[in-house]
This record gives C-alpha cells, structure tokens and sequence, in this order.
C-alpha cells in the first residue's frame, strides 16, 4: 500500500475537521496551483490551545497530516505546538512516501502560521525568525 | 470490485491465457532454429503477425513486434528523426497532449538538435489538420500526433492529418495505443505511415507490443543482436506475448461494433450522471471521443483522495493530479486543454470496459456524488468558492 494504516486512518476519519468560528488564531498555507492548502483554526485560553480544527484542499497525505497535526497540538501550550515538526507529525503517522513529505511540512507551516496570527492579534511580541518559512511552493 | 481504469490496463482476456498457454505448450521453440520445434514457433509467431496486420489493414511484413506501444512510440520517432536528419530534415512536429513515450523522446531529440514544434490543442483537445499544415516546413522529417488520447479519450482527425503528410511528403507517424482494437483502423485507407499498439490496452498481456511501419518506409534498429524482427529489433521474440496479443486482438476486433455500442451507452450514462454535479465538467470533446472514456474536473477538491476514497468502495478509477503523476504539476493533457491548475488537479478519470454493467455506472454516479461533496464539505478552496472569495472556473 501507499499509505501505512494510520495515514488511511486519519484520511478516512479525520479529527478536527471544520472550523471554529471565534477561533484566536487561523493560518492558511499552500497553494490551490500546487494542489494542496491548508486551513488552520485555533482557541487558545490562557497560553494553552484548547481547540484545534482544519480544513485541507489536498490529497490523502494532506489530509492525514493536517488532522494528526491538530491531534498533536490540541491541550498543548502555544510555546509547545510552534515546536511542532513535520517530522514529528511523520512519525504519528508511520511514515509518508518520500515524496509526500512536504504534506507534513505544510502542516507544520499551518499551525505555526495560525500561532503567529494570534499573536498578532493579541499583540504578542515574538521573534519573525520562528515563523520563517517561505511560501509554500513545493520547493 | 468495479474496475474503471482500461485506459491504464485491461485483464488479460481467458481467451489471450488460452492462446499464451498454448504456445507455451507447443510453440516453445527459438523461431530462428531450423530444427522442426524452432520451425513451428516461426509459423506461430508468422501467424500471429499477420492476424495483427489484418486487423489494421496492413501487411504482415509491415508489423514488428516490440515489448510495448512505448518502445515501438521510440523506435518510429527515433529512426523517421535520424532518417530525416540524413536528408537534412531535422522538424518534427508533434502535439501538446501527447504520451510521455512521445514527448520525452521528443524531448532528448530537442537536446541532439532536432527542432520540435508541439502544436496547441483546443478546449476539446482536438489539433486541426489546418494547425498541422501551417506547421510544416520544407525541413520537417516526421509528424506524430496520437490517435487517441488516454486522459480524455479525444479522437484526433488521423486520416486527414495523413492525407496532408502524405501529400506534403512528411512521414506520419500515431500513437494509437488507446486506439486499436477500439476503433476500425485501416492504415492504408487512413494515410497511416507509421503506428504504435499496445498489447495490454484491449485485453492482451503486459510487454508486448507492434509497430507497423509502412513498405518503403527504412526503419532503423535500437537493439542490435540478431536478425529477428528481419533485424530492426533483435532478441528471442516472446512468442506467448506475442500470441497472447494477436489473439486478443482479433477477439477485440471481431466485437469492436458491439462492445462500442455497449459502452457508448454506458459512456453516456455516466456523463449525463456525473453532470449532475455542481461546478464540474468534462474534459474532452464530447462527440470526437473513444467509447469507453468518461473524464471530469470537479472544482474545490483534489483527485488523489477522490481516487483513495472510491477504492474504499470499491472502484478503481485514476486522475490526473500533481500528487497521481508523481510530479509537481498535474497532467500536461488538462493543462493543455485549458484547465487551470487547480482544477485540474480534481481530475477523475473513468475508463470503462465491457464488464462494466449498467448498475455499475449507477453505483459509480452514486459514490462520485458523495465523495465529491465531502471532500468539497472540508476544502477551504470550496469555501472560499461559495463565499466569492475566489472565482468559479467552471460555472
């Protein structure tokens, strides 16, 4: 199989799947020409992320990633889910093919991307370095 | 299991095992021996060319077996290509929705010189005969436009793009690897000169393949070691392929008319069901298109997981997304045919065969339908769709 049973797991049933209408953080990354976005939500109550909902244009892998990714993050304090890696999300899931890879990359950009517009919102001040990541292009 | 996907391959027919069989069991001989076991599988493999021969109008002596519609798609344009060159020739005109057997060999031609003009396609993914004369040039060696295109089943105006080559003295050249055994071909009637088959395209085995190639016409060798194939294609021919093949395609042939009636049927059931949904739409030419293929851009959603989630109910289908072709941009088919890119990557493509049943095609409109709206239901792309944050390409 393509898939290890839990990237299937987490396409067929993904967790999170939605959005939070008063969310305190969204980030959006990806790229509709690259065939693949990600919509991150986030509710943060006191430093701590209390929900966690996505919503993924993609295939299989994007899916799976952006549902293990809010599974990963959810009940965890802000500082903890920006340490969030694609390698970690990976991992949770048994493994992607090689060139799927960037799929757990956007994932990690989503949360990450979602982490900073809180912070802008709330006008918490952050070091730009930690969300340094290109546009998503696939390169 | 419902199986949509004959444009990828085909299961091999009882009647190609039966023939494979057989001549695993008598023809077992080398043909290039002279003693009697070698002498039957030469008659065998004789009578397998010309059974191959007669169902496109061409003579035994004109086809030459090889392991696949790729490698024969290789061999045609590289031998019209260095022929050409030696009379100064170095043009090739081609299409923009070719196979990857054609336009990567196109591609490295480009790289040794030759000069490549890959004409466009229109919405429907027909090239016009008009486009192909205004394209040719006192220096062009060969034209190669394919017969049938595998993504959205188009049917290119092969006779007259012939009859324009044969006029202007250009060889013509077609990749009619989803066309034969689906649809009549006569070579001579059709100003064919040179023409690619596959062998597990209408129910025949994996590797094998023909080309047939025109009298008069040289041909030059990519493999050398030995005389077999009168020598432009050396190595102990597979002849259980080979009958396997012939066999499949007679059989093919002998119920074209019947089959096609089948899956037209079929084809436009699926079609008119598939409509249904909301900002989707064909691709392809509705009326210029082989019988069995159905493609269609859904908006909002990718192909990948529609594919993964129609396996789980049981339908084998294929797309022509990025994360399907194993590259970065979706299929080069769609693009050309003015798909944007993201709606080509929500690309389904449906190939139906003759054990495809009328309930099957119900059960596939049924699933497509929901699969479709769930994948919309958790796609931001939907949503920004439906709240004119982005613009609907297909209305």
């Amino acid at each position: 199989m393509l898939y290890s049973e839990k990237v299937m797991d987490h396409f067929r049933n993904p967790r999170n799947v939605g959005e939070i209408p008063d969310a305190d953080g969204i980030g959006e990354v990806g790229n509709a020409k690259c065939g693949d976005i990600m919509k991150m939500y986030l509710k943060i109550d006191d430093d701590v992320i209390t929900d966690a909902k996505f919503e993924t244009f993609g295939c299989g892998s994007a899916i799976a990633t952006s549902s293990m990714a809010t599974e990963l993050i959810k009940g965890k304090p802000v500082s903890e889910a920006l340490e969030l890696s694609n390698k970690a999300v990976v991992e949770a899931l048994d493994g992607l093919p090689a060139y799927k890879l960037h799929c757990s990359v956007l994932a990690e950009e989503a949360v990450k991307a979602a982490v900073k517009d809180y912070y802008d919102k709330n006008g918490i001040a952050y070091d730009a370095d930690q969300f340094a990541f290109d546009d998503h292009d696939h390169e | 299991m419902i199986y949509a996907d004959h444009a990828a391959t085909t299961k091999t027919s009882e009647t190609a095992k039966r023939a494979m069989l057989d001549a695993m069991d008598q023809f077992w001989g080398n043909p290039s021996s002279l003693h009697t076991p070698g002498q039957k599988a030469a008659e065998a493999l004789e009578a397998a060319r010309e059974t191959v021969a007669g169902c496109i109008g061409a003579e035994p002596r004109e086809i030459y077996f090889t392991s696949g519609g790729s490698e024969a798609d290789n061999q045609a344009i590289r031998s019209a290509a260095y022929q050409g060159k030696r009379r100064g020739k170095n043009h090739i005109i081609s299409t923009a929705i070719e196979h990857h057997a054609v336009l990567h060999t196109l591609a490295k031609l480009e790289r040794e010189g030759f000069e490549v003009t890959l004409l466009p396609v229109d919405a429907s993914g027909v090239v016009t005969v008009e486009a192909v004369a205004a394209a040719i040039r006192p220096e062009t060696a060969l034209v190669t436009v394919m017969y049938v295109n595998n993504e959205i089943g188009t049917i290119q105006p092969i006779k007259e793009i012939g009859a324009l080559c044969r006029e202007r003295k250009v060889i013509f050249h077609t990749d009619a690897v989803q066309a034969v055994g689906h649809l009549p071909i006569n070579v001579k009637e059709q100003n064919i000169d040179m023409l690619s088959l596959s062998g597990h395209k209408f129910q025949g085995p994996r590797g094998t393949g023909a080309l047939f190639v025109r009298k008069g016409i040289p041909l030059l060798s990519f493999i050398e070691g030995g005389a077999q194939e009168r020598s432009k294609r050396a190595g102990t021919e597979d002849l259980p392929a080979i009958k396997g093949m012939a066999a499949a395609l007679k059989e093919a042939c002998d119920h074209m008319e019947e089959t096609n009636q089948k899956l037209t049927a079929l084809r436009d059931r699926l079609i008119e069901g598939l409509s249904e949904i909301p900002h989707g739409g064909l691709n392809g030419d509705r009326e210029r298109r082989i019988a069995g293929n159905v493609n269609f851009c859904f908006e909002g959603i990718e192909g990948e997981s529609m594919l993964l989630l129609l396996d789980d109910k049981g339908i084998a289908a294929s797309s022509g997304s990025a994360c399907t072709s194993g590259s970065l941009d979706p299929s080069h088919v769609l693009l050309a045919i003015g798909r944007p890119h993201e709606v080509a990557h929500g690309s389904l493509r449906l190939s139906l065969g003759e054990d495809n049943t009328a309930e099957d095609i119900e059960t596939i409109i049924e699933n497509v339908k929901e699969i479709v709206a769930y994948l919309r239901s958790i796609s931001p792309v939907w949503k920004d769709l439906q709240k004119g944050v982005r613009t609907y390409v297909i209305q």
